[in-house]
């Protein structure tokens, strides 16, 4: 059984004061996620990632189309028992502490005696804020009120978890962090929907990711499936040049430009025998600081498709 | 039933940490300054005016509260957006509107009850100080037990108008919400005129729109019997019973309303 089921779901605003007119934010968006999956779900600002997990959540209703968490409706209480949700830059009551907002949440969740005690406790070690567990929302920094806002949406030990943004206002250990934290969900079997503009968490989380444009869903599928991953070209990166070896090198280069500290950056076609241009390299006394293989990323991938969806929308 | 009283707990708290009881210590201060003023300036009106007083000091309090506390009771949830990962939890829309409703008139009933004992301790001073001839001119005791109709029928009539900053506050602005609120408590108070409104002005377009805004409008004017009982006046048990069966009726339709509107709404 799919844990995310969403079937030709829309979602219109009005705008417009005097003369109210429709803006479709979502449009037609069909998706399954299954269970135990990471779903990364990408787009520009704007696209309807927001939107769509509002939507999931019942913070916002449909224009049309339906949506199904682990079988049910989206909104039904059994459902909510076994979800957590993790919103955009989100907000907590700032006048209590961490530790009393999780044991409110928790209570709301049916926990009940020690054990709200001994989740709550376990949450805020999990997010890294056991040590200020006990200050007020108030005097947190805006990472620790995201990592505030991943405890609330672990409290429930969930079977399904939507995060939306969740590396915003992290630093990078924060980042690192909660990469960790999504793994462990992962492998607890937990299914794991997460919305992002950062491609580099995707290409390392996702099983699946499905990428939004203009309220479309422009691609979907396993990233070996979207991205072709076959080779481009090479990219040296090489020291003491001299210029009579970098003009022998221009014939079969793609490009070469000069880096700082003396150092240039090689591009070769796919087709270049790596080996031969490093024999090439060392007979004319270069030094080779780097070579690596060019092939097609999550980010080509993204500008492409969603530049293409512009284009589409915007006729250019 | 649990989720209510969670979600009302939530909203005490608030109010606590919000020093919202920091209100009963300042009508402490002013009555028993009152008091003390009254006592130096008066001749044998003393308690009636302490009474009056006390008496209004309790209401006027207890609007502040049930207004200001009111009218951010749901829409201060929507703008901070603290409201996403709450109702993302097992609640209903329904149980939401609820706890919070709960959760504001147990703050009224515990600031308004400490209010009612510091007005007592302030009577029961001025009893045992009171000379014996003094004592007998007035023409209710000190601590006459109809006083406390006087506090039950604010308290409902607070509850009202709790109810009306809820509803409001489900789809307006803090500012638009008090200013209807307040704006209908006036009018709340003045709604018998407008079931007489012939006597004024004979346009029958006029009259039935008085009367239908009569039965809209929160009847206020029963809830306000402080001058009765302040001059020790009986309030008859059946118009009392009357007025708190109509407060029921009237919350009973605003927290529909309100949970209707609620469920309906769209968070951006």
């Amino acid at each position: 059984m799919p844990a995310i089921e969403i079937e030709e779901l829309s979602k219109d605003f009005l705008t417009g004061f005097w003369r109210p007119r429709p803006y479709r934010a979502l449009d037609r968006l069909t998706l399954s996620v299954d269970e135990g999956e990471v779903f990364g779900f990408l787009g520009p600002n704007g696209a309807g990632k927001s939107t769509t997990l509002k939507l999931l959540m019942q913070l916002l209703y449909p224009t049309s189309g339906s949506a199904r968490i682990l079988g049910r409706p989206v909104g039904d209480l059994a459902v909510k028992q076994r979800i957590g949700f993790l919103p955009e830059n989100p907000y907590f009551y700032d006048h209590l502490t961490a530790e009393e907002l999780l044991t409110y949440f928790a209570r709301l969740f049916g926990l009940r005696g020690a054990e709200v005690a001994a989740r709550v406790g376990r949450v805020l070690d999990d997010v890294g804020l056991g040590a200020e567990r006990r200050l007020r929302l108030r005097q947190y920094s805006k990472g620790m009120i995201q990592r505030v806002g991943l405890a609330q949406a672990l409290l429930n030990e969930p079977d399904v978890v939507f995060l939306d943004e969740p590396m915003s206002g992290l630093d990078p250990l924060g980042r690192r962090h909660v990469r960790q934290l999504m793994l462990r969900l992962r492998d607890r079997g937990a299914t794991v929907f997460f919305s992002s503009h950062i491609l580099s968490d995707a290409e390392s989380l996702c099983s699946r990711v499905g990428i939004l444009a203009q309220g479309r869903l422009v691609a979907s599928g396993r990233l070996s499936e979207i991205l072709a991953f076959e080779l481009r070209g090479w990219d040296v990166v090489v020291a003491h040049l001299s210029d009579e070896l970098r003009a022998r090198l221009a014939a079969h280069a793609r490009t070469i430009t000069a880096l700082s500290h003396g150092r240039y950056t090689i591009e070769l076609p796919p087709e270049a025998s790596p080996e031969a241009f490093l024999r090439e390299l060392a007979d004319g006394g270069a030094q080779v600081v780097s070579l690596n293989p060019l092939r097609e990323t999550l980010e080509d991938y993204f500008v492409q498709s969603v530049g293409a969806a512009t284009a589409r929308e915007t006729g250019l | 039933m649990r989720t209510i009283a969670l979600v009302a707990g939530a909203v005490f708290k608030e109010s606590v940490r919000d020093r919202v009881p920091y209100s009963m210590v300042a009508f402490a201060v002013l009555l028993i300054a009152a008091s003390y003023l009254i006592s130096q300036l008066t001749a044998g009106q003393d308690l009636k005016i302490i009474k009056d007083l006390g008496l209004a000091a309790i209401s006027w309090f207890g609007l502040l509260i049930a207004i200001f506390i009111g009218i951010g009771l749901v829409s201060k949830e929507v703008e901070r957006r603290s409201v996403f990962a709450l109702l993302s939890k097992p609640l209903t829309r329904g149980q939401f509107i609820l706890g919070k409703y709960a959760g504001l008139v147990f703050t009224l009933v515990v600031n308004l009850s400490a209010m009612t004992v510091a007005f007592a301790v302030v009577l029961a001073y001025m009893d045992a100080v009171a000379l014996p001839e003094v004592r007998a001119g007035w023409p209710a005791p000190a601590l006459d037990p109809r006083l406390l109709t006087g506090v039950l029928l604010t308290v409902a009539e607070l509850m009202i108008v709790t109810a009306l900053a809820l509803f409001f506050s489900t789809f307006s602005s803090p500012l638009l919400s008090a200013l209807l609120t307040f704006g209908l408590w006036v009018a709340g108070h003045f709604n018998q005129d407008l079931r007489n409104f012939e006597a004024v002005l004979d346009v029958p377009v006029m009259v039935w729109l008085a009367r239908g805004l009569y039965y809209l409008l929160p009847n206020l004017a029963p809830f306000n019997v402080r001058a009765e009982v302040a001059h020790g006046v009986d309030v008859p048990t059946g118009d009392v019973l009357l007025t708190l069966a109509y407060a029921a009726v009237y919350i009973a339709v605003l927290l529909v309303a309100s949970i209707a509107v609620f469920r309906r709404r769209d968070f951006k």
